[in-house]
């Protein structure tokens, strides 16, 4: 459902520190499956999952979403695209702090204006599915590594995305949480979701309910 | 030259506004130089931040423009006792010849400025920005309107001299008086209401038609320029007579008082709306057969239409009202 | 359209929580702010009131004085001169007037004797301004003597002191009857030392002066709406001055605002990362950050704006009065009315508000368009 084709980004282009992160990869995501990009720190798996989940735009190549053409757009229609189909659970889990659980899991939807008192049962409701009801007036200081992973899951789930994409999403969490936390996501993909994780983590990419493993080096995919 | 905060604050945001269109419009160029949506290169990642730039400066110049456009009445109503024989706004604004073009520069760039802010906020709905290179070339044209109306603004106030005698609007308005703003009274009442009514059944009848058919923007669009001429004059030979209840008080400013229930505003704030909202129809409506906008222009031109009609609609009918009500009878003289 | 107000809703909502997330940093910001407002708003709502005082004193002064001109000086004028000018239409009422000023090298002060047209004062007697009593310490019943140019002294009771309310024009001010008057300062029967004429239509006035003109040649006709343009041009130059004056700080305050919103923390910077990688758009961030700016220069504009109309209401503006209202050795104590208009309002907005918005306007961009890729590492 996402393809990738010939897909390169660089920074800092025509100076003399030009560094090409990702280099002509062509890749297909198939939907409702997981799929998991490994390799090492410098790999360009970053950055390549953040041009599939439209957060960054590629220096050339094109990436189609189903149909869509998803290279040429400016960033006010990406944003919508990514608002509605995909979910992030970033590595540092990246809550905003100060805000509390609650707070956190509505603001994805916030410039979308919904009916609040709408809004806020649609959180609870994933809140409740995670078990993270009784703390959602916490502000997210004072969460644990579990705790704060789950909040971060239920924030991506707020809009409903078809996609959800992870990034490192274990570097934190010990093996149990790590395991829990894969838990959810085989609990996701029966659910119909696609997942895109990225990491170098074995419980990750040995886990039962991986479908697909890509390996990732110097920005290019490794035959495997 | 007179040293008021007022005039000082004016000048100030009238140099400021155009400044920031000068920034705009630097941005503006390189992104007319060098602007491939196609290309994912940084560069074109830069310019596609800078639209946001642009977009920003402009609509904040054009909202200050406006409130300035107020302060400028309201500071020109309350000089007028520091010049002999202006007893308003009229005979402060005639106390040398940039006045008058001052005022109506600044109504310029209102509605040049708000036009191009609609034209703005269409091409922004249009994932391919079609409409790019023709809307900053425009903001390229505007600047020089928004530098000139400073100018114009800073010459009226460097000559404005307390000692000058001026006509107040009275002498001024008479229509022995030379000058445009005599021959803008010297216009019978019956000629000024016949072009009044006339014109606005022009504008809603195409405006009908526009909401209904989709045809015709470009009439409707030129229905209101000059719909919006006739009820200035028409204001200044007749309504205004009615309101003040004297049959020589032409002064447009004077009904913005509290002293005549604020009905100035009841005039002139739907005229000027739906003045600048019809433009906008009238700028919006040749690119809907665009493929990327076509969605965007039919929802956000009818939208401005249909607000615009009520808009018209309601100054018809203050202005009917503002007639009716008035204790003035001039049954036989002027009807 | 509701949609868009639930928009800005939530975006305050988000825009409050993160504004009482960063307390220091925008209490400083708050705390200058709230200083140029208050500093421009006394200023101007000083201003305001001396006009309006004088505006309202000079409400029952007559509209037309005339006075004779000798060798282009001010000189004393003959009562005749009322039979001359006969009656001039529109004019309903004309008397001659005697008042003069005499300096006092006790208190080195300028006072001002008039003979008053509504009052009966005893022979010997004197009414006393505030300002002269507050000076030299004087009550009713007491005694003051004065040296006439004559050489001879003379010596008043005093037999009332005036109100505090109209201080400013009659804080140096002692009436007289006219024999009295007319002993002290030497001057016969049959001259005074001005003419008033009262116009009841203040579109007659110009015309009635013009009149006056032709008919005494040797004199001038002063006019009210002078006066009060005069006035009217003096306070608002002297405004003017002192806002030219503050422009310094204005312009420090600008940088400093600029500093601010530039000088984004690594912490802010994150977040507003962490906002556009979770479906926020640039505009959105946008408009937060204008909600920012708003919610602050609101609460400045409110707060100085308050300490402004306290400094000049209730603590009499101790710190502009002097440059305002004048060189004077005897200072008047006047409660300025309240007055708030919306011109001034809309002009203390410009000076303030726009200024900060414009500085504030690039660093938002800036952090606006902060790539959201950047949270992802």
């Amino acid at each position: 459902m996402i393809r990738l084709n010939d897909i390169s980004k660089a920074f800092n282009q025509r100076q003399p520190n030009e560094f090409w992160a990702v280099r002509d990869v062509t890749l297909d995501i198939d939907a409702k499956r997981v799929t998991v990009l490994r390799g090492p720190s410098g790999s360009g798996k970053t950055t390549l999952l953040s041009m599939i989940g439209c957060l960054s735009r590629p220096t050339s190549g094109r990436i189609l979403l189903g149909e869509r053409n998803l290279s040429g757009l400016p960033e006010r229609f990406l944003t919508q695209i990514r608002r509605e189909t995909f979910g992030f659970i970033f590595q540092r889990f990246n809550l905003i702090q100060g805000l509390t659980v609650l707070d956190n899991v509505m603001l994805p939807a916030y410039p979308l204006a919904p009916d609040h008192h709408e809004l806020v049962q649609r959180a609870h409701t994933l809140l409740e599915q995670f078990g993270m009801a009784s703390k959602r007036e916490s502000k997210v200081e004072w969460l644990s590594g579990g705790e704060a992973q789950r909040t971060a899951i239920c924030r991506a789930l707020l809009n409903d995305p078809q996609v959800i994409i992870a990034d490192e999403p274990t570097a934190n969490l010990d093996t149990r949480l790590s395991q829990e936390f894969m838990n959810i996501i085989g609990e996701l993909k029966a659910a119909g979701r696609t997942l895109i994780l990225t990491s170098h983590d074995p419980v990750v990419s040995e886990a039962p309910c991986v479908d697909r493993v890509i390996t990732l080096r110097d920005g290019q995919v490794q035959a495997s | 030259m007179l040293l008021s905060p007022a005039i000082l604050a004016l000048i100030g945001v009238s140099a400021v506004v155009t400044a920031l269109l000068l920034l705009a419009a630097v941005f503006a160029v390189r992104v007319l130089r060098h602007w491939d949506l196609q290309s994912g290169s940084e560069l074109q990642l830069r310019l596609e931040r800078s639209t946001y730039l642009i977009s920003t400066l402009v609509t904040f110049a054009i909202a200050a423009e406006v409130v300035a456009l107020l302060l400028f009445v309201y500071n020109a109503e309350s000089m007028h006792t520091q010049f002999v024989g202006a007893m308003c706004a009229t005979g402060v604004l005639n106390v040398n010849a940039w006045g008058w073009p001052a005022l109506l520069l600044k109504i310029a760039v209102f509605f040049a400025g708000t036009v191009w802010l609609l034209l703005n906020r269409l091409d922004n709905q249009g994932y391919d920005y079609p409409l790019i290179r023709l809307k900053y070339g425009l903001l390229l044209v505007l600047l020089p309107l928004v530098a000139t109306a400073a100018f114009v603004q800073l010459q009226y106030f460097l000559n404005l001299n307390p000692d000058v005698i001026t006509s107040c609007c009275g002498s001024l308005f008479s229509p022995d008086a030379q000058g445009v703003a005599a021959e803008v009274s010297a216009v019978t009442p019956r000629d000024a209401m016949l072009a009044l009514y006339g014109s606005g059944a022009l504008v809603l009848a195409s405006g009908a038609v526009y909401l209904w058919r989709r045809r015709f923007a470009t009439l409707f669009a030129a229905s209101a320029a000059i719909a919006f001429p006739v009820a200035i004059v028409a204001i200044v030979s007749c309504v205004a007579l009615y309101v003040y209840e004297h049959p020589h008080h032409h002064c447009p400013f004077c009904i913005l008082k509290s002293g005549h229930d604020y009905i100035g505003y009841w005039l002139y704030i739907p005229l000027f709306t739906a003045t600048a909202l019809v433009l906008g129809v009238g700028a919006l409506s040749p690119w809907r057969n665009i493929a990327s906008l076509r969605a965007a222009v039919a929802t956000d031109a009818r939208r401005y239409a249909a607000i615009a009609l009520a808009g018209f609609m309601l100054f018809y009918a203050v202005a009917t009202f503002a007639i009716v009500r008035s204790n003035l009878t001039m049954a036989g003289t002027w009807w | 359209m509701s949609h868009f107000v639930r928009r800005q809703r939530y975006l305050i909502d988000f825009t409050v929580a993160s504004l009482a997330r960063r307390k220091g940093k925008n209490l400083g910001l708050l705390g200058v702010y709230t200083l140029i407002v208050f500093l421009l708003a006394s200023v101007m709502l000083f201003t305001q009131a001396l006009r309006q005082e004088a505006g309202l004193l000079l409400e029952n002064a007559p509209e037309v004085v005339v006075q004779r001109m000798v060798a282009g000086r001010h000189d004393l004028i003959p009562a005749d001169y009322l039979e001359r000018m006969g009656r001039i239409r529109g004019v309903a009422a004309q008397y001659g007037r005697l008042w003069g000023y005499f300096y006092d090298p006790a208190v080195q002060a300028n006072y001002t004797l008039l003979v008053p047209r509504d009052r009966d004062i005893n022979n010997g007697e004197m009414i006393v301004g505030h300002g002269i009593a507050r000076t030299r310490g004087l009550g009713t019943g007491d005694f003051i003597s004065f040296r006439a140019s004559s050489g001879t002294t003379f010596s008043f009771r005093v037999a009332e002191v005036l109100a505090a309310d109209a201080e400013l024009v009659s804080a140096d001010l002692l009436l007289v009857n006219e024999a009295d008057f007319r002993a002290f300062f030497g001057i016969a029967e049959g001259l005074y030392t001005d003419l008033a004429l009262e116009v009841r239509n203040p579109q007659e006035v110009r015309k009635v002066a013009e009149k006056l003109t032709v008919l005494l040649p040797d004199t001038r006709p002063i006019l009210r709406e002078e006066i009060l343009r005069t006035y009217d041009a003096l306070f608002q130059w002297r405004q003017g001055i002192v806002f030219v004056l503050l422009a310094g700080s204005l312009l420090a305050f600008v940088i400093f605002a600029w500093d601010k919103a530039s000088g984004l923390s690594a912490e802010e910077r994150r977040e507003i990362g962490i906002l556009k990688a979770i479906g926020w758009e640039t505009a959105d961030v946008i408009r937060m950050k204008f909600w920012e700016g708003a919610l602050v220069s609101l609460g400045a504009f409110l707060l100085g704006y308050l300490a402004a109309y306290i400094h000049v209401f209730f603590f009499d503006a101790a710190l502009f009065a002097p440059v305002l209202k004048g060189w004077a050795v005897l200072y008047p104590q006047f409660r300025p009315q309240p007055f708030i208009d919306g011109l001034q309002v809309a002009t203390l907005f410009f000076f303030t508000v726009f200024p900060y918005t414009v500085a504030t306007v690039v660093p938002i961009w800036r952090a606006a368009t902060t790539d959201p890729d950047a949270v992802m590492r």
